[in-house]
Order: C-alpha cells, then structure tokens, then sequence
C-alpha cells in the first residue's frame, strides 16, 4: 500500500497536501483500489464556499458512487479539470491526481489529519 | 463470506486468482479479476471467459414436450430445428414476466431450457405446475451442467487452438457436440455481450480443467478471465435485458421492447390474451434509452420526473458506459415521454440532473449471422 511520508491523511481515505492555507486534496491509493475503476469525477466550482464534512465531489466507479468530504471549511480555489475527461487517472497515479485546492477558512479539522505512519495504522484496522 | 451461498465448481479457481467475490442470485461469484473496464475492453478487443455455471437448466423430454414449451413461451418453438436455440420471455397470465430463457433444441421430443440463476427455483416450480397433466418429463439438470461463455472477436480462433473444428462455421443461435481436451461439450454461437462468442456447455466435473485449458489457449489471443461485473456492462452497451431490471412480474415483454418474442399470431401460450390486450389498448410505458446531460451517472432505480415533477418512470439499468463512453441509461417510462430528444429529469442521489431520451441501440451489435 502506497502512503507517501510527506503527505497527510483523513479517516475518509483523502491525502492532503498542507502548504500555509491552501490544502491540495486527492484520494489514497487504498481508496482508488476499493473503488476499482473510476469512471466520473465530480468536480465543485472554483470559488465555492464549503463547510467541513460536507462533500465537495463525488467519485463514480463502474459500481458505486463515493462522496468526497471537506477536512476543514474552506474555499475551492481551484479544481483539476483533466479529471472530467480522464478519471481514471486517479487510479493509476492516486497521489500525482489532485482533485481540488483549498484556501483553509477555518483551521479546525487541520490537528485531525493523520500522519502516513497513523493512516498506515488506520488503513491496517480498516482491512480486519 | 455467508456460507449458505451455493458455490460453482470454479469456486476455489477464482478466489484462487485473487477475483472479488459477491452474492448474485443466492451464488457466490466473482463480480471482477483484474478491473471491470479491462475485462469489458478485452471482450470487445479480443475475448473474455465467463463461468456462468450458476444458471439452471431445465430438461423437457416426451411426446408432448414440443408443445409444452411451446405453451410456456411467448415466442414460436414450433418450428425449431434440432440444434437450433431460441430466445424467449415466459410470462404469467397477467403478461408479465416470470423469466427470460434460451431453449436449446436437442432432438424432436428433447428440450433444454437455460434459466437464470435468480430464477431458478421459480422456474421449476412454475414449469412443473403448467405442464401436469402433459404427457413429458420435467427434470432440473441444474446440478449436472456446467457453464462458460466464451466471447469476443477471437474467440473463434481460441476455440480453433483448443483442435474444435471450424467454430467459425457454427451458425449464429445453433449448436453441435464438440471436444476440448478431451471432455465432451456442447458448444452454441450465442451469448449476452453483443459480441461474436459461444457459450459452451459440459459436465460439471469437466468445468475446472476446461477453464484452465481454454485460458491457457487463450493466452496469446489476450483472453482475459471476466466477472458479473463486466457482464453487465457488456450487456448493457448492446441493450440486452437483466431479469430483474428490465424485466420482472410486472413487466410485459411488450413494455421491454421484446415485441419480435412475443408471437401472438401464433399457438396458444401463458400470457397470451393478456399480451393481446396490453398490444391493442397501446402500452402505457415503455422501455427507452436515456443519455445524461447533467452530472452525474443514472443507476438502477433512480427516479424520472417530467418538467412538473411528476415521477413518469425509472431507470432500470444506468452506468458509464466503458465502450461508448457516455453516461447511459435504460429506463421504464410512461408512453407519453418515450420519443427521443424529450427531456427528462433523473433524480441523481437527491439532486435533479437533466437527460434526454434516446434509441436503445447504444452499440451495434457484431453478431456472426
């Protein structure tokens, strides 16, 4: 299971990328492997304000629809649209598919964020 | 996994390979091996292997046994030759349907009907009830048969490789006796993916060594072992129905487009005024293709809405479809939203995304005929 060091990671299998007060945020690669092939992303709009927990994408498989959640209130700022008409490369290269960037509104939600070594830990639980 | 799940010999085969099992119909199967859009893609590129070992079969045999099918089925038997198979709904007296089933003709007074999984205890039961009285025998060979369907554009050419003489010859909806490494099969040019393929019949202790032998023939074609998963995709894209989705107790073979199966001219059968009926008083809903224009993918289920928020309908089946590549949709909708280019409203996880209605026809079809 590919968890890179440097990133961080939510209990919903997001990675983010914290960099002052914009969060870069994709799905791990255990997410993308329990989804299997992706066929659609939801993308938001650029300058959409949305509040922690609520869901700024939503990521189709073959099978099933997943719904991408917001770790902290915040404004898109900006969103990658290679993603409309090429999905799955969320699957080949989960960390390298950036689905949205974040200016951080509200810092709560930022402590929460688990290091690679505690997702490592929480990923392991998940699979029992 | 729950343990009250029938098995397929193949079973062990495919957990083996690291395929993901999932409960389709009381069986536990495998719905992928590898990806779903690979083992769909190989399919229509090249070939792909299904174990369909967990459909049933039912054996008709007697002097009236000809008639008897005849009577269960809405499309025409009469006239079968042996070696030939027919497609067709069997409804209930109200014109629903009970299943969708191939009979496979295998001698005057010999029939082999394939039923669906699903269905497989409402069938016998059905079956044996409507044809007491009836000088035939009714036997459940379920047990017996194991199931593969081989398909795709090189499938005939594995088949060669496999030393089966001339398969590309088979006609399309007939079948003949045939030996793959030495087990005796029965090999019919048909299948459910819109694509060139045979479906393959053999006991059910042959099944394992088969498998093995025709992917490792198939190997060098890129054959690729495929699951439900694909199936249905596949399916999908040529529009063929799933009992169950399109069809159902409730859903006539009229309503599902299946009009050219449904004889009504013809001899007697279950359903049949009923079927009249619904034809002369004109259908009330009808089964149609949806493409998206909104977001968003329409799945099983979801609700249509017209432009007053009337529900008129739902969708049936509904995915990204892999080989088209558009968000897709079949739906059941009421008559007066069926020509295409009216637009309809999909309820998409509680959000209205718009659709329009479209033909059925969303892959052309590469039958051998």
């Amino acid at each position: 299971m590919n968890i890179p060091g440097e990133l961080k990671y939510t209990r919903e299998h997001e990675w983010v990328k914290v960099e002052e007060d914009i969060l870069t945020i994709g799905i791990t690669d255990f997410a993308q492997k329990e989804l299997g092939d992706i066929v659609y992303v939801e993308l938001p709009e650029t300058d959409e304000v949305l509040k922690r927990e609520e869901a700024f994408s939503t990521i189709e498989s073959v099978k099933t629809a997943s719904d991408i959640f917001m770790p902290v209130s915040g404004t898109i700022v900006e969103v990658n649209e290679d993603l409309e008409d090429n999905s799955a490369y969320i699957n080949e290269d989960p960390y390298g598919s950036w689905i949205v960037k974040v200016k951080v509104d509200d810092e709560a939600g930022l402590n929460e964020l688990m290091s690679a070594e505690e997702y490592k830990e929480f990923c392991q639980k998940e699979e029992k | 996994m729950d343990r009250e799940l029938k098995k397929t010999p193949l079973n062990r085969i495919h957990r083996e390979s690291g395929a993901r099992m999932i409960e389709f119909g009381g069986w536990e199967m495998p719905v992928q091996y590898s990806s779903l859009v690979e083992e769909h893609r190989a399919v229509r590129e090249r070939a792909g292997l299904f174990d369909v070992s967990h459909m049933g079969e039912c054996r008709l045999t007697g002097p009236e046994s000809a008639s008897v099918v005849n009577r269960l089925i809405t499309n025409d038997s009469s006239s079968m030759a042996v070696g030939q198979i027919l497609y067709s709904p069997m409804c209930n007296e109200k014109g629903g349907t009970v299943d969708d089933l191939i009979v496979y003709r295998f001698g005057p007074e010999d029939f082999l009907l394939i039923i669906n999984a699903s269905n497989r205890e409402k069938d016998l039961a059905w079956i044996t009830k409507h044809t007491a009285g009836f000088d035939v025998t009714v036997c459940d060979e379920s047990d017996r048969w194991g199931q593969l369907a081989l398909q795709g554009p090189r499938s005939p050419f594995i088949l060669e490789a496999l030393g089966v003489l001339n398969p590309a010859e088979l006609a399309f909806f007939t079948f003949r006796p045939a030996r793959i490494s030495g087990q005796e099969v029965i090999i019919s040019r048909s299948g459910y993916t819109g694509e060139d393929g045979f479906e393959i019949y053999c006991s059910a202790e042959a099944l394992c060594d088969l498998w093995t032998e025709i992917l490792g023939a198939g190997s060098s074609e890129g054959l690729l072992p495929c699951g439900l998963g694909a199936r249905d995709t596949l399916r999908f894209e040529a529009a063929l129905p799933l009992y169950g989705n399109e069809l159902d107790e409730d859903i006539s073979p009229l309503e599902a487009g299946l009009a050219t199966f449904v004889k009504l001219d013809g001899e007697d059968f279950i359903g049949r005024e009923a079927l009249g009926e619904q034809k002369k008083a004109g259908l009330t809903r009808k089964l149609v293709g949806l493409e998206m224009i909104g977001k968003g993918i329409p799945r099983h289920g979801y609700s249509l809405f017209d432009s007053e928020g009337r529900e008129i309908g739902r969708v049936t089946t509904g995915y990204a479809a892999p080989t088209v590549g558009k968000r897709l949709a079949l739906a059941l909708v009421e008559a007066a939203y069926t020509e295409p280019g009216t637009k309809i409203s999909v309820v998409i996880r509680n959000k209205q995304a718009e659709a329009e209605v479209c033909g059925k026809r969303f892959y052309r079809k590469k039958y051998k005929r």
